[in-house]
């Protein structure tokens, strides 16, 4: 048998096992007959099993073919005389490594999450999200043209922002949750029109066609130098909102309102570097554009000092193994930017399993003090270094780190608050406007209203 | 011998005489329950309609009831209507069964049908003159529903009687020169007001928030979804007008899809909030229809029955929350999700299929609508990407705010009955079938949009041999 004639239901396997998980919980659910916990846990733990397996499948058999990539063609899923959209998936050495990963640490915080979730009242919900997640990133990872990435784009924002709203019944992570997906939605909106302009200037989203047929990192655009530009500062924003770069840093450490094993493997591991991931991917039509690679490099590092900053005055461990994820993200987006793909990607994969491991320990860490000061026989901090730097100076960086780069406040202040406000005045008005004609005081609404509440409320 | 029966003109009037049977009847429980017996007859009358169509698209019944009244024959299905006829009798069944036993007494099943039975004939017309009659009665019934609850019916009046005036005026004037005239430009003006009006573009939209202020949710809900402003367009701008009227109506449009996706967000109440989604994408479609391709125009209109479809799910289950809990705010949270888990996943899955989320119906159709444009119309494709942006954080902003913040506690039970789980997961099972088969439903969507620019280049053809033949008589 040939390669293509395995390759093609081995890359179907990948996608349809967290497909069927989906159907399987969230349809339970839907009829309101859903599964037993520990049925539900079996499940993901077969379809992630499936998966990986499935994977690694695909892996040997490029590796043993020595061929660096394999396009699948899925089908046509609509064929028009004018129109196709084609489902095509790509295994090559990134998006192998990338499902691969996506399966091993889901698999490890699903077994996690089977216990530490035990008689949770959202457990079912946890899983049903938690399945989406898992199909969002097969599907991201193997995506052959941009519309099949962008719908799994999509499948894991909506996803991680359910997740940070897990404990729905407080306000808190209700405001985190919806300001996460604020910033995706930003974000998808940029890869969107990245895609609509790669679609003007070349016809097509296969990434063929747009990077080359050789196999990653190799490959080489045809797109024009100009073109290159705009699509690659698409990118850069979309990614900036994914993996919260610098000046969407702000959503990271509100994602920590989640549940620890979701914040492990979204925030953590997984979900924070998609971003990078997605530069990997398009890496041959950065390279066309040397502005744009100069950004990635500064906006990286930039997001790597600041995060070690802010991580080093954050009060709680999730917060600080937050920003010190977003510290290692800026590095490896750095890295990007200089062309040094393999590196970043080694980097990448070593990252997400260690800062799984520490998110998943995490509810553990006071014992673990606790075990620690037995040992050394005094509190930890004493051993630490003060700062050299003098003291006002000290006191600015401190505020600095603890206000978290006033990041927040200023995309609020500056950018959220301005355009509501004029939307708002645009309701006053018509609410005027409406009443004025009705010849009555008011709307039946207008009478039912306390003081508004606005979705840019601090938490 | 199902194809000998007027099945189409069953489906229209049935409605009607369920209308006037219900005027009479009392018990608003018993209405519901004839309401929905009729709603299903009527349903099942225009799937056999659409079939019959499919197997012989222009196979006339042995007998008919118009001609059976002596009437020409003015109902008839084309590509463009077959799925939509059915769609709004769905649409409408499902509203009567999703009906709580809150609203039965408050909501006129009566009027409902009547409304029903104006819209599929509207949707079934191709006869210019025939839709603006049926238009402009399709206008009463929801007045009559003010009047009835002692609402202040001004702003709708105006509207309306603003939206009759000007769409048979304008018409009248565009007729008045012959099917090959030369019109004068601004005739076409009062039909593009018109449709304006119908549509809620901004800034004649008023009337559109007032109605669902003021009228009982399941009324605004059928008089906004079908968006038979779009109808009025397709059938009588886009055949005939020139360039510049459509170009006029996209520009509007989308800046409307994009004010309207804007106020959804800051809106404090949830009838509100639905409305301008509702707005949104209604302009979205008629945005669409500007860029007169078979590809752009088929994007349009697989937006048109995704947004229908999906909004239909989440208007309806918008309406059982309220009808669970009075009016619904959103300057405060709500906490419901542990009452109704279940129409707290619909209600997302409704509204994020409305935006054209991946696995729906709607994901497909905005892909087409931003390929198809991207190279005439590049604008209508990155507007369209920043509306359904705008439209997911409303989604999103909704749910939190009703079902998520606090912890909702009440003796009685909050739970979906049967009838409004079924309601709800027929819409959804429509909306998640169409995302996961998406080929039947666009396949028949090309095929509508070729057959309307078929019509549209054979009109403009025609006139231009008009003015041709008119330049060779004058230079003779």
């Amino acid at each position: 048998m040939n390669l293509d004639a395995l390759a093609r239901p081995l890359a179907l396997t990948i996608v349809s096992a967290p497909a069927c998980l989906v159907l399987l919980l969230g349809g339970a659910c839907l009829v309101e007959r859903p599964l037993s916990e520990r049925a539900a846990s079996r499940a993901a733990g077969l379809a992630n099993g499936v998966g990986l397996m499935a994977t690694l499948a695909l892996t040997v058999l490029l590796l043993g073919q020595g061929r660096g990539r394999l396009a699948v063609d899925v089908g046509q899923w609509v064929a028009l005389a004018e129109y196709q959209f084609h489902v095509k998936l790509l295994a090559d050495r990134l998006s192998l490594a990338m499902a691969a990963l996506s399966f091993l640490l889901c698999g490890v915080v699903g077994a996690f999450a089977a216990r530490y979730l035990h008689r949770e009242p959202g457990y079912q919900r946890f899983f049903v999200l938690y399945a989406v997640f898992m199909l969002g990133m097969a599907v991201t990872s193997l995506a052959g043209t941009i519309e099949t990435l962008f719908a799994g784009w999509e499948l894991v924002g909506l996803s991680s922002a359910l997740l940070v709203a897990f404990f729905h019944e407080r306000p808190a992570p209700v405001y985190n949750g919806l300001r996460v997906w604020v910033v995706y939605r930003l974000a998808d909106a940029a890869l969107l029109t990245a895609a609509v302009v790669l679609h003007h200037v070349r016809g097509h989203g296969d990434f063929e066609v747009l990077l080359g047929s050789a196999a990653w990192p190799s490959g080489r655009t045809l797109l024009a130098a100009p073109h290159c530009l705009t699509v690659g500062l698409l990118l850069v924003g979309t990614a900036a909102g994914k993996s919260a770069l610098v000046p969407f840093s702000g959503w990271l450490p509100r994602a920590m309102e989640g549940p620890t094993p979701s914040s492990a493997v979204f925030y953590g591991a997984l979900s924070v570097h998609l971003g990078a991931f997605l530069l990997l991917r398009f890496a041959p039509l950065l390279e066309r554009a040397p502005l744009v690679c100069w950004l990635v490099v500064a906006l990286g590092l930039i997001t790597a000092g600041f995060a070690a900053l802010a991580a080093r005055v954050q009060a709680d461990i999730k917060s600080a193994l937050a920003f010190g994820s977003l510290t290692q993200v800026g590095l490896i987006v750095a890295e990007i930017g200089l062309g040094l793909r393999w590196l970043a990607l080694a980097h990448l994969i070593g990252h997400a399993c260690l800062r799984t491991l520490q998110f998943v320990r995490a509810p553990n860490l006071i014992h673990d003090y606790h075990t620690l000061e037995n040992a050394v026989g005094e509190h930890p901090d004493h051993l630490g270094r003060s700062s050299p730097a003098p003291g006002p100076v000290r006191l600015w960086w401190y505020r600095f780190a603890l206000e978290r780069g006033y990041l927040d406040s200023l995309l609020t202040d500056y950018v959220a608050r301005p355009v509501l406000s004029v939307l708002r005045f645009c309701d006053r008005m018509e609410h005027a406007w409406t009443n004025f004609l009705a010849g009555s005081r008011s709307l039946p609404s207008d009478r039912l209203l306390p003081p508004p509440l606005h979705m840019d409320q601090p938490s | 011998m199902l194809q000998e029966w007027p099945w189409l003109e069953f489906g229209c009037l049935l409605p009607a005489l369920g209308a006037l049977l219900l005027f009479r009847v009392r018990r608003a429980e018993h209405a519901r329950r004839m309401a929905s017996w009729i709603g299903s007859a009527t349903l099942a009358a225009t799937l056999i309609a659409w079939r019959n169509w499919e197997l012989q698209p222009q196979h006339v019944p042995a007998w008919s009831i118009s001609a059976w009244l002596g009437v020409p024959r003015a109902l008839e299905l084309d590509a463009l209507s077959t799925p939509l006829v059915p769609l709004a009798a769905l649409l409408f069944l499902l509203t009567a069964l999703a009906t709580p036993m809150t609203k039965v007494r408050r909501f006129s099943f009566a009027r409902m049908l009547a409304s029903e039975a104006l819209l599929l004939a509207t949707l079934a017309c191709r006869e210019p003159w025939g839709v603006v009659a049926l238009l402009a009665a399709s206008t009463v019934p929801p007045w009559f529903e003010l009047r009835a609850r002692h609402r202040p019916t001004r702003v709708y009046a105006l509207h309306m009687g603003l939206f009759v005036v000007l769409l048979a005026g304008g018409w009248a004037a565009v007729n008045a020169a012959g099917p090959h005239g030369d019109v004068p430009w601004w005739t076409w003006l009062p039909v593009l007001l018109a449709v304006a009006v119908r549509s809620g573009i901004v800034p004649l939209h008023c009337w559109a928030a007032d109605l669902f202020d003021r009228a009982t949710f399941g009324t605004a809900l059928l008089t906004l979804i079908p968006m038979p402003g779009a109808y009025a367009a397709i059938r009588l701008l886009l055949p005939a007008a020139p360039e510049w009227v459509l170009h006029a109506m996209a520009a509007v449009s989308l800046a409307t899809a994009l004010y309207a996706a804007g106020m959804a967000l800051v809106q404090t109440e949830a009838r509100r909030f639905f409305c301008y989604v509702c707005l949104s994408h209604s302009a979205l479609v008629l945005a669409g229809l500007e860029a007169v391709t078979p590809l752009s125009l088929t994007g349009a209109l697989c937006v048109w029955l995704s947004a229908q479809l999906g909004l239909a799910g989440f208007g309806l289950a918008l309406r059982m929350l309220e009808a669970r809990h009075g009016r619904l705010l959103f300057t405060s949270f709500h906490g419901l999700y542990d009452n109704t888990p279940t129409l707290a996943a619909c209600f997302l899955l409704a509204g994020l299929a409305s935006v054209g989320f991946p696995g729906t119906f709607g994901f497909l159709g905005s892909e087409l609508l931003i390929d198809s444009t991207v190279h005439g119309f590049p604008y209508i494709g990155l507007a369209a990407v920043l509306v359904a942006a705008l439209n997911g954080i409303a989604v999103l902003m909704a749910y939190f705010r009703l079902f998520g913040g606090t912890r909702h506690s009440m003796g009685v039970a909050l739970g979906m009955r049967f009838r409004e789980r079924f309601a709800v997961l027929a819409l959804l099972a429509a909306i998640m079938g169409g995302g996961l088969y998406p080929q039947g439903g666009i396949v028949d969507r090309h095929r509508a949009s070729r057959s309307l620019l078929q019509v549209r280049h054979e009109i403009q053809a025609s006139r231009a041999l008009f003015v041709k033949r008119a330049l060779r008589k004058g230079e003779n």
